[in-house]
C-alpha cells in the first residue's frame, strides 16, 4: 500500500485458538516489580510459530 | 477501536483488538481519522482541500487510499471490533494453577531507604529470615500446584535476600535436585541492593539465576539521597563497583539495573544515561509507588516533564542503536510479532492466582506488594490457599473487569494495570491507578514508535 506500511504483528484474534498455555514469564516478577505491562513478555508457546504464518 | 498518534516524525495507527500497527503518511492519517465518521465523498473533499498545494494528492490518490483503508478493515487489521469480551470469563481464566512465587527470604535489610514500599524490608511487621525448611516447602507447594506448567519462576526477594544467602543457595540446590523427577524447570531470579555482592554471589548467580535485578537509582546524588545505610551514609560508592563486576560477568545477559525515580528526579533519563556510562546496558527505571501526600510522590506538574523524558529516552536509544551502543529499557521491550497471546493480555500478571508471594513464615499473599496486609492473606504453603474469596477476586480482576479500561486503546498492552497500584490508589484492586495509566500509555507510544522507526530504517 502506497501510504500505509503495516508492521509484522502477532494476530491477536488467531491467538484465541492456541494461546493460554501459561508458560510465559509472570509479568513483573523479575524486573520492575511495580507495574503490570505484558507487552514485553515473549510468548513461549511453540504453536505461536504456526499461528503467525 | 484504533489509536492514532504522531511521534518522532511518524504517524502511527494502532488497531487495538487485532494488535496491528500501521505507519502511515499524512494523507492516510487524516483519512483514517475521518473514516468512521464521514462519508467517502466528505473525506475526499476535505483531504484534497487540505493538501491542494501538493502535487501527489488528487481525488484518485485519496480514493485509492480510502480503498486501502477499507481493505485493512475487511482483513480485520483496522477498526476491528472487540471479539474477546466473552472469553474473558472462559475456562482458561478459571485455573488454580500456580507458576510463580516471590520468596521473601529476608524481611530485613541492610539499607534504610526512606521510599521503600516494604518499610525497610519489614513489611510493617517483624524482622525475619526464611528458613530452608520453609523455602523447601515453598518449592514443593509450587510444584504440587503447577499442573502441566513446565517453567516455574522463583524470585528471591526481600528486604535484602543476600542477608539470607546460604538459605537461598540451599533452596536453589533443592530445586535443581527435584526438577528432573518432577518434570519442571525452575527459573530463579534474585533482586538485590548489592551491598553483600561478592565473588561467591556472582559465581553462584551466574550459574543458577535466570535473571538478576540490581537496584541502583542512577546518579550518585540521586541514589544516595534515598538509598542510605542505617548510619545515614549513601551506598553508591559501595555498590557500583560490585554491580559493574556482576553485570560484566553475566556477559551482559540476564540482568537488569533497576532504579526508582521520584518527584526529586523527574529528569530520570540523566540517571539512565549515567548508568549506561557506567557500562550497564539492560535498564529499568520505575516511577515511585507511594502515597500522594509523600514528598517524593510524582505530581500532576511532573507529567509533561516525564512524557518529555520518555521521548528523550526513545530517541537516544534509537541513536545509540545506530551507533552500535544499544541499550535495553524494560518498558520499551515490545515483541510485536511473537508477544503475548490474548489470554495473557487480558489476564495480566496473574497476581493472587498464578503468582503469589511467600513470607519468611510461609504465609501466602497475592503478590509482594500485598505482604503484611492481613486482609489479603491467602493461606500458607502447608495448607494451601484458604481464602478463596480473595483468590476469586483476583481471578476476576482483569482488563474486562475494569470499566475505566473499556475505551482505553492501551488495555491489551497493560492488561488493566497493577492490582496493587490500583488498590493503593483507589482502595480496590479492580480500580485503576490513573497516573500510572498515563505514564504507561506514553511508554507504549514510545516503544511502538521505536519499532516503526526501526522498520523504516530497515527499508532505507
Amino acid at each position: 500500500m502506497k501510504r500505509i506500511q503495516t508492521l509484522d504483528t502477532r494476530d491477536l484474534e488467531k491467538s484465541v485458538k492456541n494461546g493460554g498455555c501459561g508458560e510465559c514469564q509472570t509479568s513483573c516478577q523479575s524486573a520492575c516489580k511495580t507495574s503490570c505491562g505484558v507487552a514485553n513478555q515473549p510468548c513461549e508457546n511453540k504453536k505461536n510459530e504456526k499461528e503467525s504464518k | 477501536m484504533i489509536h492514532t498518534y504522531k511521534l518522532g516524525g511518524y504517524n502511527i495507527v494502532i488497531d487495538v483488538y487485532s494488535g496491528s500497527v500501521h505507519s502511515v503518511d499524512d494523507v492516510a492519517y487524516d483519512i483514517i481519522e475521518m473514516f468512521e465518521t464521514h462519508t467517502e465523498d466528505e473525506i475526499v473533499s476535505a483531504v484534497t482541500e487540505k493538501y491542494k498545494d501538493r502535487g501527489d494528492v488528487n481525488e484518485n490518490e485519496v480514493r485509492e487510499c480510502i480503498a486501502d483503508v477499507k481493505e485493512l478493515k475487511e482483513r480485520r487489521k483496522l477498526f476491528t471490533s472487540d471479539p474477546y469480551a466473552s472469553i474473558a470469563s472462559g475456562t482458561k481464566f478459571k485455573s488454580n494453577t500456580i507458576k510463580a512465587l516471590c520468596l521473601h527470604v529476608a524481611h530485613t535489610c541492610n539499607l534504610n531507604c526512606s521510599y521503600c514500599f516494604a518499610s525497610q524490608g519489614k513489611y510493617k511487621g517483624e524482622r525475619a529470615l526464611m528458613s530452608f525448611e520453609v523455602g523447601k516447602r515453598a518449592l514443593d507447594f509450587l510444584v504440587e500446584n503447577s499442573g502441566g506448567r513446565t517453567n516455574l519462576e522463583v524470585d528471591f526477594f526481600g528486604g535484602e535476600p543476600l542477608m539470607n544467602w546460604d538459605v537461598v543457595k540451599q533452596i536453589v540446590e533443592y530445586g535443581r535436585s527435584i526438577e528432573k523427577e518432577k518434570g519442571k524447570h525452575f527459573r530463579f531470579t534474585l533482586t538485590t541492593n548489592g551491598m553483600l555482592v561478592d565473588d561467591d554471589v556472582i559465581e553462584f548467580s551466574n550459574r543458577e539465576m535466570h535473571n538478576v535485578v540490581m537496584s541502583i537509582d542512577g546518579r550518585k546524588e540521586v541514589h544516595d539521597y534515598y538509598r542510605k545505610d542505617y548510619a545515614g551514609n549513601g551506598s553508591y560508592d559501595r555498590i557500583i563497583p560490585k554491580f559493574q563486576k556482576f553485570a560484566k560477568s553475566r556477559g551482559d545477559t540476564g540482568y537488569y539495573v533497576r532504579g526508582t525515580f521520584t518527584h526529586r528526579n523527574v529528569d530520570f533519563t540523566r540517571d539512565l544515561f549515567h548508568l549506561a556510562d557506567l557500562g550497564f546496558t539492560q535498564l529499568s527505571m520505575e516511577p515511585v509507588v507511594c502515597a500522594p501526600t509523600d514528598p517524593e510522590a510524582l505530581t500532576e506538574e511532573d507529567l509533561p516533564k516525564l512524557f518529555e523524558q520518555y521521548e528523550i529516552l526513545a530517541n537516544e536509544m534509537l541513536k545509540r542503536k545506530k551507533e552500535g551502543r544499544e541499550l535495553t529499557f524494560y518498558h520499551y521491550m515490545i515483541d510485536l510479532s511473537h508477544g503475548p497471546c490474548i489470554y495473557k493480555r487480558i489476564n495480566g500478571c496473574g497476581s493472587g492466582t498464578e503468582y503469589m508471594a511467600v513470607t519468611p513464615w510461609g504465609e501466602l499473599f497475592p503478590c509482594h506488594q500485598f505482604v503484611g496486609d492481613e486482609k489479603y492473606s491467602l493461606g500458607n504453603i502447608w495448607d494451601g490457599v484458604k481464602n478463596e474469596e480473595v483468590r476469586d477476586k483476583f481471578r476476576k480482576c482483569n482488563v474486562y473487569s475494569r470499566r475505566e479500561c473499556d475505551d482505553c486503546w492501551a488495555k491489551l498492552y497493560c492488561s488493566g494495570g497493577c492490582a496493587a497500584n490500583a488498590y493503593h490508589a483507589t482502595g480496590d484492586i479492580t480500580g485503576i491507578y490513573e497516573y500510572g495509566c498515563r505514564l504507561f500509555k506514553k511508554r507504549i507510544e514510545c516503544a511502538i514508535m521505536m519499532k516503526v522507526a526501526e522498520m523504516t530504517e530497515g527499508d532505507t
